[in-house]
Formats: structure tokens, C-alpha cells, sequence
């Protein structure tokens, strides 16, 4: 790691005068949730070193409003939504990347109908960009090469928005064998936490969802599963030490993976 | 006197049917009017390759290729079905041998030999239904009626077989005979064995007794199963098409927008001016608890939808024991949906609302209230399991969306009813508040000042 590690709000870049090329949205769990929290500081390292400009909102960002808007309350979403919107139109703010496909996908698909239309990508899509134009160069070895990969697709980037080959290509420049789940891409297994299941006691039932979904994974063999969405980091995390296979098994974001190729 | 019977029946049976039909339509057309007339291009890409081509079928091979012989065989039996009535109505035999020549050979040919296949995908499906046990045929739902209908559909497509066979195999051997009326078509690829195996050494009058009992079996089939459609999960072979037609073209993550409360919070928030005179709904209701708040669209995947349970048997809630399963979603809005037909049908003034008795003189959808709701069907714990994970709406080979109900639903609870899982009013509150779904004493921010001054 060369360069200085920064982290700019949008406010300090108005103050400068200056316009990122991109504003990371941090989402909820980016910000407060300790295991996310590392894949945001993996993610802006990369964004550093890979001498991409970019802000975040801070104080500023909200919830997107997903979790409230598919338990049912719309009120709750329109407030957070539309306060975003101005937030984000009052910066003209252009280019945003996430990396929660929560976010990614309100910002993306349902901001527009509230006034709020931007280039939003999620930040393994952003990542196979840096990566093809060159801007991330990886090193031989790294701390996870060799080990067996196996790849969840997180419902909002994979059926709800159709990504399922960019996180895998992207997965590609690593040193790993990469290995499939029974249930893949438009088959892929929910993680259980979607549609606002991650603030709610599950409904009764012989089973929890990670709990299937994590077996799947360890089916495989693969030593690192990994998750694109850190409602996935948090459910397929558990499911592994439900196991008990927390020492032999890792589940890791796809940033924390490259970085650790940087 | 056979083309008298022919004709009484037959006006009949499509009289009968068609009545029943414009039932389904009104049932359907009691969900609210929705404007989906955008982007004809792409919606019949959808007909063609999803109705026609059915390529979702083919996320599972084997039943795809069972089902694709009794479609295609369908689509062909068609021609046959069309000289029947031809033939029927005006006292003919094989009406289209002649203009059509060898053609004729070759259609008849295909019709016999599509029908071979079909024969045997139907036995393996009933087999597949009854004996193997497949789990998504055997779940709580698929008892009582669904279970017969399923079965019924089978065996009325065996009956039509022995229908064709009868008459084509007997023709062809009343054919060798020189029988009267019995012009020569021409070898048909199955008949022309099976005819003589079957009916070889039998008189002409008792021939002309199995063609003729092959005939009238074949289109009184034909006539009962039209009839039986309108109560059936089967109407599939008909809604597919606008079901497909008219599905959403948005990604799968993008949940329709409420204008009426982005208006009113964006009123709130002083972003748009609004008439402080405008009248104000008394009770304003918000999402759906029964048929008459789904948009007529959801209604139609409800009657499109043939049981097949794919959608339940990837759906992660389903699969780890909740109560969930889309399939009896779709299936108990059909239900509801037919049940309110039936009331209003009956005209009785007993299910006018309350508080419009008085005024009131008929029966109609608009001040139709029976106290019941969607939610007598459905209950909150099957809406609250649902992860919005899409697994049901991508699997669907004909493009039902069993998430759009459910996510209307919970709006209704919530906004509505203002209930819901208490588990979720905690988030409620703080993504209210503090902008966050957990309500922390944290700045947003802390953890990137922490991670730039570790540095």
C-alpha cells in the first residue's frame, strides 16, 4: 500500500470544489455492522491504491429504505428515499457504487421513479472495471491463493438484477480454484435474510435458511465462500460457526479477496 | 340426423362454454385496472419464447420434453378438430383429404405420431403424479380438487388418444375394404398398422360402429374438456399466452412505487406544493387484502397458474419447513377470485356492504363486501417467511409473479392495519429517526475515520 489512505466525504469535496469520479454508498451494514465495516476499509483501500477519486456521503447517507420499503412500509421508505434523493441531487452526484446489492438495486431500479436517476453499479462490477482497464494490478501470491473458492449469489445482484458471470470473471484473476454449489446462479439459494427476514425472528419451521444454504457451501469443500452483499456475509458467517467450521472455512467479500491480491 | 345432433351439440358446448368464460374474464377484471401497453415489441418476444418456445420449461428436462410432445400434439390435433366440425356440421368425411392430397397424408401422419408420444408423456406424467411421489405433487395443497384435476386433465388426454385411434385405425381398414364414403387418404404412420391389428376381421357395419363411436368420443372430449377448462387449473394452455404477454419487463428487484404516498411525503417535506382544499380520503387504504386491490394482472397469473409447484420448490421458506408455498398463493387468489364471482353471480343483496344497504340497489364489485378477505386464505405467518429472494418468479415457466401478491399484502398489514412482526417496528423506528436500520449511538462515519487515523 503507496498511496495515502483517504476517506472523502462529499461535503469536504464540495468544499474543495471538486467532483469525484464516484460516490461509494456505504449502505447500513457498511457503516455499523463490525464485519461489514472491514469490507467498506477493504474496498476504499482498494479504491485508493486503484487511484479512483471518490466520496462517501457520511453523516449525510441514509438507509436506502429496502428493508422497510419490503416488510410493507412505504411511508418509512418514501421519507429515507426521497431525503436521499435531495441529498444526492444537491451534490449532482452522477456515478454511485455500492457494495450492498440491497442498495444497489433501491439506487439502481427504484430511486428513478422517486426523481433520483443515476449510473449506479455494484462495486463487483466496478471492481471487473478497475480490473480490465488496468487501474488494479495484482501481485503473484496472496494471502488466500490455492484455496478452493466457492461463490454465493446474493438474490438482489443475481436474480433481481441478472448478475451472475461478472462476480465470477471477477473472481478469475485470483489464484484459486473456483467450485459451484449445486444451486447456482438462477437457481442460487436465498441466504435468509432478505425482505426484511434479517430484522425478524424467522418464521417457524424445520430449518433455518443459512443453515441449507451453508451445508450446500461446505458440500463443496471450498475453504473461502464468497459473498457479494453483507446481509450474505453476516447469514452464511453463521451458518459456517453453526457448523463449527469457523477454523477451516472462511466467508469473505469479494473486495477483501482482491485486496488481498493487491 | 347426425349432423342435427352434430349442431345442437356443438352450440351447446361452445354456448356453455363461453359463458363461462366471460366469468373468468369478469373474475379476472375485478383486480384494479392497470395500463400495461408499453413495449409491444418486447412483450411478444416473451409470447413467442416463453409461451411458444416454452424455454423456461427447459430448467428441467424431463418434464419439458414429456410436456412439449402433449403441447406440440395439441397444437396439431387442431386441424384434425377443425375438419371434425367441418365434417360435422355439414354431413362430410374427411373434408380435407381431397384439396389437400398427400398434405393431408402427412398432417394425419404427424397428428398420429405426436399422439403416440403424447400417449406415453401422459402415462409417464400420471405416473410421475401418483406413483413416484414427486414432493412438489404431494404438498398440503395438492389435495382434494387439485389433486382429481390434475389427474382428470390425464386421463381426459388418454380418452382423446383412444378417440383418434379408433377412428383413424377403424377408417383405415374400412378404407382396404373399399367401404363406402371411405375414400383413400393414404398410409397414416400408426393407424395404418394399428387398424388392421386392432380391428382386422371385423365387419364393415361394426367398423363403421368404432369410427364413427372414435369420432364422436374424440369431439365430445374435446367439448367436455372445453368445459371443463373455465374450473380448471388447465386454462394454462390458453392464459399463457397473455399472462406472458403482459408480464413485467422491469428487473425482478424493482418493486412497484406508491405515487400516492411518495405525493403525500413528498408534501410532507415541503418538496411539492399541495391544494390544502383538496378532499382528503376519510380511510384511505394502501396495499392489497383481497381480489378487488390486486391490479387485474395479478389476478390473470392467479387463473394462468397450472400447479406445477416449481415456484414452491425453490422457494427457500418453503424448502426449510415455513408455511410458505407461492403455488397456494396463486391458488387462493384464483380461489377468492372465483368465490367472489360466484356471489356476485348469485345477485344476492346480502353481500353489499354494510353502510351501502340502504341505497343500494344492485350487487356489484365496487360495494361487494362478504367479510371476508384475502386473508382469510392467507395467513400472515406465510407472508412474513417470504425473503423476496425471486426464486418463485424466476422459475415460473409461464411468468406468474406470486412476490407481487405478497409484498402487496404486507403493505396492507402494515400500512393499513398497522400491524406486522413487532420484530420489525424496532427498524421501522430507527431507519425512521436515525436513518439507520439499527438504532446506534455511532456516527455513519466512524468507521472510516477510524480506519483513515489507524493509518
Amino acid at each position: 500500500m503507496s498511496k495515502e489512505y483517504k476517506i472523502p466525504t462529499m461535503a469536504e469535496m464540495a468544499a474543495a470544489e471538486k467532483t469525484p469520479e464516484v460516490l461509494f454508498w456505504v449502505g447500513c451494514a457498511g457503516s455499523f455492522d463490525s464485519r461489514a465495516q472491514k469490507v467498506s476499509v477493504a474496498f476504499t483501500k482498494i479504491l485508493n491504491e486503484a487511484g479512483v477519486e471518490f466520496a462517501i456521503l457520511g453523516k449525510e447517507e441514509s438507509c436506502t429504505g429496502d428493508p422497510a420499503r419490503r416488510a410493507g412500509n412505504e411511508f418509512v421508505f418514501q421519507m429515507v428515499a426521497l431525503q436521499n434523493i435531495e441529498t444526492l441531487n444537491l451534490y449532482k452526484v452522477n456515478k454511485i457504487v455500492a457494495t450492498c446489492p440491497h442498495c444497489f438495486n433501491v439506487l439502481k431500479n427504484e430511486y428513478p421513479a422517486l426523481g433520483g436517476n443515476y449510473e449506479v453499479m455494484h462495486h463487483t462490477q466496478f471492481l471487473q472495471s478497475l480490473i480490465n482497464e488496468g487501474r488494479i494490478k495484482l501481485k503473484d501470491g496472496g494471502a488466500f491463493d490455492g484455496k478452493k473458492i466457492t461463490y454465493h449469489d446474493s438474490c438482489y445482484l443475481g436474480r433481481a438484477n441478472g448478475v451472475y458471470e461478472v462476480p465470477r470473471s471477477v473472481l478469475q484473476n485470483l489464484d484459486n480454484e473456483l467450485v459451484e454449489m449445486q444451486r447456482t446462479k438462477t437457481n442460487g439459494l436465498c441466504c435468509g435474510a432478505g425482505g426484511a427476514q434479517m430484522f425478524k425472528e424467522n418464521e417457524p419451521g424445520k430449518k433455518r435458511i443459512n443453515t441449507e444454504r451453508t451445508e450446500e457451501a461446505l458440500e463443496t469443500g471450498a475453504e473461502i465462500i464468497a459473498v457479494n452483499c453483507p446481509f450474505c456475509l453476516t447469514m452464511m458467517s453463521d451458518g459456517v460457526k453453526a457448523k463449527e467450521k469457523q477454523e477451516s472455512v472462511m466467508v469473505y467479500d469479494l473486495a477483501e479477496l482482491i485486496l488481498g491480491k493487491m | 340426423m347426425q349432423q342435427i345432433i352434430f349442431a345442437i351439440v356443438t352450440f351447446a358446448a361452445f354456448g356453455f362454454a363461453a359463458k363461462q368464460f366471460l366469468k373468468i374474464r369478469r373474475n379476472i377484471l375485478l383486480g384494479k385496472d392497470k395500463d400495461i401497453s408499453d413495449n409491444a415489441g418486447e412483450r411478444w418476444k416473451n409470447v413467442l419464447l416463453i409461451a411458444f418456445g416454452q424455454k423456461k420449461m427447459f430448467k428441467r428436462w424431463i418434464p419439458a420434453v414429456l410436456h412439449l410432445f402433449i403441447y406440440v400434439a395439441f397444437l396439431f390435433t387442431q386441424i384434425e378438430l377443425i375438419e371434425i366440425l367441418v365434417d360435422g356440421f355439414f354431413g362430410t368425411h374427411r373434408f380435407f383429404a381431397e384439396p389437400l392430397g398427400a398434405l393431408y397424408t402427412v398432417a394425419i401422419s404427424s397428428i398420429e405420431l405426436l399422439s403416440v408420444g403424447a400417449f406415453f408423456a401422459t402415462l409417464i406424467f400420471l405416473i410421475r403424479r401418483n406413483l413416484l411421489a414427486i414432493p412438489r405433487f404431494q404438498m398440503d395443497e395438492m389435495t382434494g380438487f387439485p389433486k382429481f384435476d390434475g389427474n382428470m386433465i390425464l386421463v381426459l388426454e388418454i380418452i382423446l388418444l383412444i378417440g383418434v385411434f379408433s377412428m383413424n385405425g377403424a377408417d383405415k381398414v374400412l378404407q382396404s375394404m373399399g367401404a363406402e364414403h371411405y375414400h383413400m387418404t393414404g398410409n397414416f404412420a400408426v393407424s395404418s398398422w394399428l387398424g388392421p391389428a386392432l380391428f382386422g376381421g371385423m365387419s364393415e357395419s361394426a367398423l363403421i360402429g368404432v369410427e364413427r363411436f372414435g369420432w364422436w368420443l374424440h369431439i365430445m372430449t374435446v367439448f367436455a374438456f372445453l368445459n371443463y377448462l373455465p374450473i380448471s387449473k388447465h386454462l394454462h394452455i390458453m392464459l399463457a399466452f397473455p399472462n406472458t404477454y403482459f408480464a413485467k419487463l422491469q428487473p425482478k428487484g424493482e418493486m412497484e412505487n406508491m405515487p400516492e404516498i411518495m405525493n403525500e411525503v413528498k408534501s410532507m417535506m415541503g418538496l411539492i406544493e399541495t391544494d390544502p382544499d383538496a378532499p382528503m380520503d376519510d380511510l384511505p387504504e394502501f396495499g392489497s387484502n383481497d381480489v378487488m386491490s390486486l391490479d387485474w394482472k395479478n389476478v390473470l397469473g392467479a387463473y394462468t397458474c397450472t400447479e406445477c409447484g416449481r415456484c414452491t420448490s425453490v422457494c427457500p421458506a418453503n424448502i426449510t419447513g415455513k408455511k410458505l408455498s407461492p403455488r397456494k398463493v396463486m391458488m387462493d387468489v384464483r380461489d377468492r377470485a372465483t368465490e367472489i364471482g360466484k356471489k356476485l353471480d348469485s345477485g344476492d343483496m346480502q353481500w353489499v356492504k354494510e353502510e351501502l344497504k340502504a341505497e343500494a340497489t344492485t350487487l356489484t364489485k365496487e360495494n361487494f363486501d362478504d367479510g371476508k378477505s384475502l386473508f382469510d386464505y392467507i395467513s400472515n405467518e406465510e407472508l412474513h417467511a417470504c425473503t423476496t429472494c425471486n426464486a418463485c418468479v424466476e422459475a415460473c415457466p409461464v411468468l406468474i409473479n406470486p412476490l407481487g401478491i405478497i409484498l402487496k399484502m404486507r403493505r396492507y398489514e402494515i400500512l393499513t392495519l398497522s400491524a406486522g412482526p413487532g420484530d420489525w417496528v424496532p427498524m421501522f423506528t430507527s431507519i425512521e429517526n436515525s436513518g439507520s436500520v439499527w438504532q446506534l449511538p455511532d456516527a455513519r462515519d466512524k468507521w472510516a475515520e477510524e480506519a483513515t487515523s489507524k493509518n
